[in-house]
């Protein structure tokens, strides 16, 4: 619908003033604000590194290789982080466990984390059977190299002792072996090897061991 | 014909056929679970997983159910036998059944090599439950690394199925293994000081369906879900077992049996098993070479290549007689039918021998009786033969000069000075020419070695080639039996290696890229022994050739 005449309203340019022609109040205004940022300064944004970030708990840094309560590496190179892996940056070579370990059979030879690869996803803490991975709250890990962000086991081991006291980064259970008969007896039991809640799934299957008709 | 009903499905089975509830299930792909029980060996029916409702069809149309659950491993079946896999009644034995046998399953699966082809893990996703009910300590064994030098058995992870002591019991006949006890003590074990080490002993660690016995070559080496197979051909002996060849990232782990029953069955040596080392091997030639003297002049394929070609065709316009090939028995049908037909395109009067086949020992057969001699039923060979494609070889130098020359008669002729040129094509990872032959192979003016491993021989010659072996190149062997069986390309060779069949399709100056399926379908059109070929993808199976029409195995 074309805008009718009478719909019109006409309406004339208000005219200038000496002292607004000059633009001097304007240039005088604009400085104002400018020297009041330079007298009293307030910070927007925060004046890292002076400030140190204050992080979430659930914060994933650098990773950890945690240490059982004799000292050696909690570890069994299952190879489960390395497969939940996303970004490929987890390389383990396996070995034997020595002969003085008998409640355990396998340990990494080598674990070798990129962290330059590393998308800091946690996949592989979740994939941990034994709570042995878990990423840490240290981002600021530096190197000059792509070796020095090699992480090896040496290095992750380096990163428990540095941590382990820290409250933000507590080591999250003391478990670490395998299989829910080994720890028996120290342990509560865990759901769901050894008990399941009333309202899980599982536990409305069929009792076994009864078959019915 | 008998007819079968698994599940209401109609399945029709051969007069003479006498079959388990297993296997008639499965001919309808019904996949009844099983532990115990193997298609080659005897039925024990004790680990209860198989256990289906079973009936008969009466002549009226009634069907009469046995009332109880019962083996399927151990109930024959007969015209109108009716077999249920899928009732509640079955699904809840099922159940009862994992859940028994897991009572005292250490669930170490992450440190355990067989997670990801276990069969309890399998059978507990598909039929299982998803906790367990016991309240009390596991029953834990200690475990036992005396069961054999490359076994070691992990003896809480085992579910008593006795397929290793039946195996050693009844395939190799040397029955070291044993089940020691009974009850919830019951172990297997091997008799004290006499462990596992018969040439077949590998065969337990594959038929184990739990990671109770490991080997002990590929322990904690890598997880199998890493792996990917490749269908080939064992080359260790003439009798040319199926095998999967099992690589990841280029680095082979290990080979296992892959059931034809044409070619051996479902075993393999641990000979075979655990003789692939020399691919990764510190000699392996990685380089070609091209020497004057003793001194490298270029290690660039797009050097040595047509400068070989130039110096053999030079060699054969001047003294064709002087010019001999040696193909050996390791070389493939397609890289034989190459060489031969290059060199025979250049003069009809080159000599083509074959090369040495080496043999050890005499034919082995298994099962043994107790006095070490083979039983009247042969259940499998290890040859005595150690070379893969006598045969194939054989066929090509009979259609290319009419006979098969030994490679004895090229050593007396360089030897007497007639011969001034020899192209050896080897590929056998043993040194299989003596001293004398090496000796007699020096004296040759042009001495052109095609090879894996660093040896006297190729020291000798003026011109090497790196070769590759049976798990890095397409071809055909062919078994004692005339099984032609295709091998395939699973990892890329070291540095600058390449496949024989490239280098011999590139020296033959040939258009295009070498490709087995074709090349066989080349061969076969050229020569009649070898038609049954003709298809080009020999299958997974292979194809008899002396068949004349050449019937794919089945």
């Amino acid at each position: 619908m074309p805008i009718e005449s009478k719909d019109v309203v006409w309406v004339e340019e208000p005219t200038i003033g000496f002292w607004e022609a000059s633009f001097l109040p304007a240039i005088v205004a604009g400085l104002k604000t400018t020297i009041s940022h330079v007298t009293n300064y307030k910070s927007v944004t925060q004046q890292y590194p002076e400030e140190q970030p204050e992080l979430p708990l659930h914060y994933r840094g650098l990773h950890r290789l945690n240490k059982d309560d004799q000292g050696r590496v909690k570890c069994v190179a299952c190879f489960m982080c390395s497969t939940a892996c996303p970004a490929h940056c987890i390389d383990i070579v396996a070995q034997d466990t020595p002969a003085e370990w008998s409640d355990r059979d396998k340990m990494p030879n080598t674990f070798v984390i990129d962290e330059l690869r590393c998308i800091y996803c946690g996949m592989c803490e979740e994939a941990c059977p034994c709570d042995a991975i878990e990423l840490t709250h240290i981002y600021d890990h530096t190197g000059l190299t792509r070796d020095d962000m090699r992480f090896d086991k040496e290095k992750l081991l380096d990163v428990f002792e540095k941590t382990k006291n820290d409250p933000k980064d507590p080591v999250r259970t003391h478990r670490g072996r395998l299989g829910v008969a080994s720890d028996f007896i120290e342990l509560p039991t865990l759901a769901p090897a050894t008990s399941v809640a009333n309202n899980d799934r599982a536990a409305q299957a069929v009792t076994a061991g009864v078959i019915k008709r | 014909m008998a007819t079968v009903y698994v599940n209401d499905q109609p399945v029709t089975i051969g007069d003479s056929e006498r079959l388990n509830c297993i296997q008639a299930a499965a001919r309808s792909k019904v996949d009844i679970p099983h532990y115990c029980w193997h298609p080659q060996l005897s039925v024990v029916a004790s680990c209860r997983m198989c256990l289906v409702e079973v009936g008969d069809k009466k002549p009226d149309g009634t069907v009469a159910m046995q009332p109880k659950v019962v083996p399927g491993c151990q109930t024959p079946v007969k015209d109108g036998t009716v077999i249920v896999t899928s009732s509640q009644k079955v699904r809840d034995a099922q159940k009862a059944t994992l859940e028994y046998l897991l009572l005292n399953h250490p669930l170490d699966c992450p440190v355990c090599d067989q997670a990801g082809e276990c069969g309890l893990q399998d059978y507990s996703y598909k039929y299982g439950r998803g906790y367990s009910r016991l309240q009390e300590p596991k029953n834990i064994k200690p475990d036992k690394d005396h069961i054999g030098d490359q076994i070691t058995l992990f003896t809480d992870r085992c579910i008593m199925c006795t397929r290793c002591v039946r195996f050693t019991r009844e395939v190799s006949g040397t029955a070291e293994m044993q089940v020691v006890s009974r009850g919830s003590i019951e172990e297997i074990d091997i008799f004290p000081g006499i462990p596992c080490n018969n040439k077949l002993a590998g065969n337990v660690v594959d038929l184990c369906p739990v990671g109770a016995l490991c080997s002990k070559d590929f322990l904690y080496e890598q997880r199998v879900w890493f792996l990917q197979n490749t269908k080939s051909v064992c080359p260790g002996c003439n009798t040319g077992c199926s095998i999967n060849v099992d690589q990841n990232k280029d680095v082979l782990y290990r080979l296992k049996p892959r059931v034809n029953e044409q070619a051996q069955g479902h075993f393999m040596c641990d000979e075979g098993r655990f003789g692939w080392k020399y691919i990764h091997a510190e000699n392996r030639l990685t380089t070609p070479e091209l020497r004057q003297n003793g001194v490298p002049t270029s290690r660039n394929w797009d050097v040595v290549l047509p400068t070989l070609r130039k110096s053999l065709e030079e060699k054969v316009a001047t003294n064709p007689k002087g010019v001999a090939a040696v193909i050996s028995p390791w070389a493939t049908v397609e890289e034989a039918y190459l060489l031969a037909s290059f060199l025979k395109s250049l003069s009809a009067d080159i000599t083509l021998a074959i090369g040495p086949v080496r043999t050890v020992g005499e034919d082995d057969h298994y099962p043994k009786d107790v006095h070490g001699q083979p039983a009247s039923k042969v259940r499998f060979t290890i040859r005595a033969e150690k070379a893969p494609n006598r045969a194939g070889v054989s066929k090509i130098l009979e259609h290319f000069q009419g006979s098969v020359v030994p490679h004895s008669d090229v050593i007396s002729k360089a030897k007497s000075g007639s011969v001034e040129t020899i192209y050896v094509l080897g590929g056998d990872p043993e040194p299989s020419w003596t001293n004398d032959d090496i000796s007699a192979l020096k004296t040759v003016k042009l001495l052109v070695a095609q090879d894996l491993l660093a040896s006297h021989l190729t020291q000798a010659a003026s011109v090497v080639l790196a070769g590759s072996s049976f798990a890095e190149k397409d071809g055909t062997y062919i078994n004692h039996a005339g099984l032609a069986q295709g091998i395939r390309r699973a990892i890329h060779g070291p540095d600058d290696a390449r496949p024989d069949g490239r280098i011999l399709w590139d020296l033959a100056g040939r258009k295009g890229l070498f490709h087995a399926g074709n090349l066989r379908k080349e061969i076969a059109q050229k020569i009649p022994t070898l038609s049954s070929l003709i298809c080009g993808d020999i299958g997974d199976l292979g194809v008899m050739t002396n068949q004349p029409d050449g019937v794919a195995a089945t």
